[in-house]
């Protein structure tokens, strides 16, 4: 009897040995949440690209963990912070979803960032951009991939300030990634020796800028810095044109520009601006290849760096699931992520460091001119590339409680 | 230099000259509304997506065809229009006599639909559409540099706004209008076919729509969100100036412009809001709006 017991014991540890995936893993499959903006100005930035991305990294990696199935769900935010709060607290509490990914708008990320923590879930962030995800709001839960406020103003600022672009003024978008970003050009801009005039703060999705740029035009600012996204810097740069801005001597600065930004201005009115991204689709082999095979399912529109984050997060959070063979604890798996090397055809080889921010290199592109242009999408020249180790903040100057 | 509120004389002007453009938007969007309203009662919540398609139209026109702009300020608005006109006969008509509520909800649904299909279409970014040649550049006017092109804006809407009212209040086919919307049955006693009325009073509201589409596509982007970040403030227009009244959605919708390009000087954070908390106030005193008659 008791040989017997003992036996079935050693069967029940054998068992459980070999298939660990099955108990550990909630639910019994792997259920990915990107929830982003699906309709308004951050859409083409994100929205159905970031769920074919995800779609991509899953079926790259078969399907399956360890045995489980992997499914995508997806969601619209609004760009508000209670519905995406909402739809999350949902997504967690009734619907089996373990992890969110991209939520692209800073108010909406950090209430995402605080519930994920709350649920010990994971929270993989590419299309918001505030540093303070890494920073005081740092969480186990949280890795931050593609890009973020400090790097964009330590790029693009400092690329400026350099050529002498030494006054500014501030087009800010009136929320926290506004300010973030406002916050953290105005450092790079003050510890160059440079000076800020005046700020503007205009509410998000504004359709007219004739009237802040009229303020940024009596400041007499060298540099007008627009601390907005999407469809805010669109109308931004194209009234700059109307009102003869760049013809007076004044220049601007796009502190966050993609790719589908440039070409819905186009090349003649876009050409010369200096713009800073950690992907480009055009940069090597890997990311031609990828960015070819994502285009034939987005209609030939190529992909952002926020798209492409979301297909290296979550190759990499399935990389750490499947050396974890669990999916249960958020906390073990970002630890996970973070302790596993980072290698992937789109941003390289890189590391998670302890406050949750990804390293990898970040570009200083310029947007061509259209002669220079091949044809539709051909649009950046590199002009310096910033390695990971001077891209992103120092762990230092953080303030992030992670950090000891 | 002369200080107004601590804000130099001259950029005070200069941010009056805005608002009065953005007014000119307002003013020929609530006009087209205030025409629909004013004959068919119907709130017409397909305005914003039907200013949208003015805009693509242009962009289609100049893209596909190689038509320009001019030409686009005819063709967009009769086309946009007559797409109206479909609507008005194939679905607003059998809603006749119901409530304002099914109405609003189908062209609202339309809306959506329309926004939709355009958005799948061309993305949310939106395309670009370039300034007309013959009015680039501007004018330096001291207090401030007026692109030539928004110059065009205000005068070409003032003159279509104040056709539009001359048309209603001043001509026979204006009296017939406002007979008709007094009372329909009398009037079509008389041997005038209000149904066609109505039907080309609505294309007419929409093709309205449309122009202020073309004349907006080159200095905002052409996306099919353009209309639906619009039309609340629009709408919130007509509601101060009294559903229905002609003259009262012009002078609204140039003094709101106005008000707003004031807001983004003094308090820019509330510019979104500012014209909501005139339209809270007005219900509160004068619930018909400024120029609208109690009944």
């Amino acid at each position: 009897m008791k040989g017997s017991l003992l036996a079935t014991g050693a069967a029940i540890a054998a068992f459980a040995l070999a298939f660990p995936a099955a108990a550990d893993f909630t639910g019994g499959k792997v259920r990915i949440g990107v929830l982003n903006d699906q309709s308004s100005l951050y859409a083409d930035i994100t929205g159905q690209g970031s769920v074919v991305a995800a779609r991509m990294a899953v079926e790259d990696w078969g399907g399956k963990v360890r045995g489980v199935p992997i499914e995508v769900v997806f969601a619209d935010h609004q760009n508000k912070p209670d519905v995406g709060a909402n739809i999350s607290r949902q997504w967690y509490d009734t619907e089996g979803v373990d992890v969110i990914v991209d939520v692209p708008t800073s108010s909406v990320a950090l209430a995402i960032n605080e519930i994920t923590r709350e649920k010990n879930k994971v929270f993989l962030v590419s299309g918001a951009a505030t540093s303070d995800l890494t920073g005081p709001k740092c969480s186990p839960n949280t890795v931050h991939w593609t890009y973020d406020t400090w790097a964009l103003a330590n790029g693009t600022g400092s690329a400026i300030v350099q050529t002498g672009g030494d006054s500014w003024f501030f087009l800010t978008a009136d929320y926290a990634f506004g300010h973030a970003l406002e916050r953290d050009t105005e450092a790079v801009v003050l510890k160059a020796g440079g000076k800020v005039l005046g700020k503007v703060r205009h509410p998000l999705n504004n359709p007219d800028f004739s009237s802040y740029l009229l303020q940024a035009q009596a400041s007499r600012a060298k540099i007008i810095g627009l601390a907005n996204a999407g469809g805010d810097t669109i109308n931004s740069i194209k009234q700059a044109a109307e009102f003869g801005i760049v013809a007076g001597g004044q220049n601007l600065a796009g502190l966050l520009v993609f790719i589908t930004d440039v070409h819905g201005l186009g090349l003649q009115t876009a050409q010369g601006l200096i713009l800073t991204e950690s992907f480009y689709w055009d940069l090597n082999d890997q990311t031609r290849a990828w960015s070819k095979r994502f285009a034939e399912r987005m209609n030939g529109r190529m992909p952002t760096m926020v798209q492409a984050g979301v297909y290296a997060a979550v190759t990499h959070y399935l990389k750490a699931l499947d050396a974890l063979g669990s999916d249960a604890d958020g906390r073990a798996v970002v630890a996970k992520m973070k302790e596993i090397p980072t290698d992937d055809p789109l941003f390289g080889k890189g590391q998670i460091r302890i406050d949750g921010r990804k390293l990898h290199p970040v570009y200083l592109f310029e947007v061509k001119k259209p002669a220079e242009s091949k044809g539709p999408w051909d649009y950046y020249k590199l002009k310096a590339t910033i390695p990971a180790e001077r891209a992103f903040r120092p762990l230092a100057e953080g303030n992030c409680p992670l950090v000891k | 230099m002369v200080e107004i509120l601590g804000v130099p004389a001259p950029a005070l002007f200069g941010q009056l000259l805005l608002g009065l453009i953005n007014g000119a938007f307002y003013a020929m969007l609530s006009l087209g509304l205030a025409v629909i309203f004013g004959l068919l009662n119907i709130i017409n919540f397909t305005h914003g997506a039907q200013y949208m398609m003015g805009a693509f139209t242009a962009w289609m026109l100049l893209n596909w065809f190689g038509i320009g702009y001019w030409w686009s300020l005819l063709l967009a608005p009769l086309f946009v229009g007559f797409t109206g006109i479909l609507i008005e006969r194939v679905l607003l008509k059998r809603l006749a006599g119901l409530d304002h509520l099914y109405g609003l909800l189908l062209t609202f649904g339309l809306a959506l639909v329309i926004q939709g299909l355009y958005r799948n279409e061309f993305g949310s970014t939106g395309l670009p559409y370039a300034i007309p040649p013959e009015l680039r550049g501007g004018q330096n006017l001291g207090f401030m540099f007026l692109p030539n092109y928004r110059a065009w804006v205000v005068v070409v809407s003032l003159v279509v706004c104040l056709l539009t009212w001359l048309v209603i209040e001043k001509t026979r086919l204006g009296s017939y209008l406002r007979a008709a919307t007094e009372n329909p049955t009398l009037v079509q006693a008389m041997g005038i076919d209000v149904p066609k009325m109505v039907t080309l009073t609505y294309g007419f509201g929409v093709a309205l729509a449309a122009f202020a589409g073309v004349l907006a596509a080159p200095i905002y982007q052409v996306s099919p969100l353009m209309g639906a970040d619009l039309i609340i403030v629009v709408f919130a227009v007509v509601v101060i100036g009294g559903m229905g009244s002609i003259l009262g959605s012009i002078v609204t919708g140039f003094g709101l412009g106005v008000v707003e390009g004031l807001t983004k000087v003094f308090w820019p954070q509330a510019s979104a809001t500012v014209i909501f908390v005139i339209m809270a106030i007005v219900l509160l005193l004068r619930p018909a709006g400024l120029f609208g008659r109690t009944s």
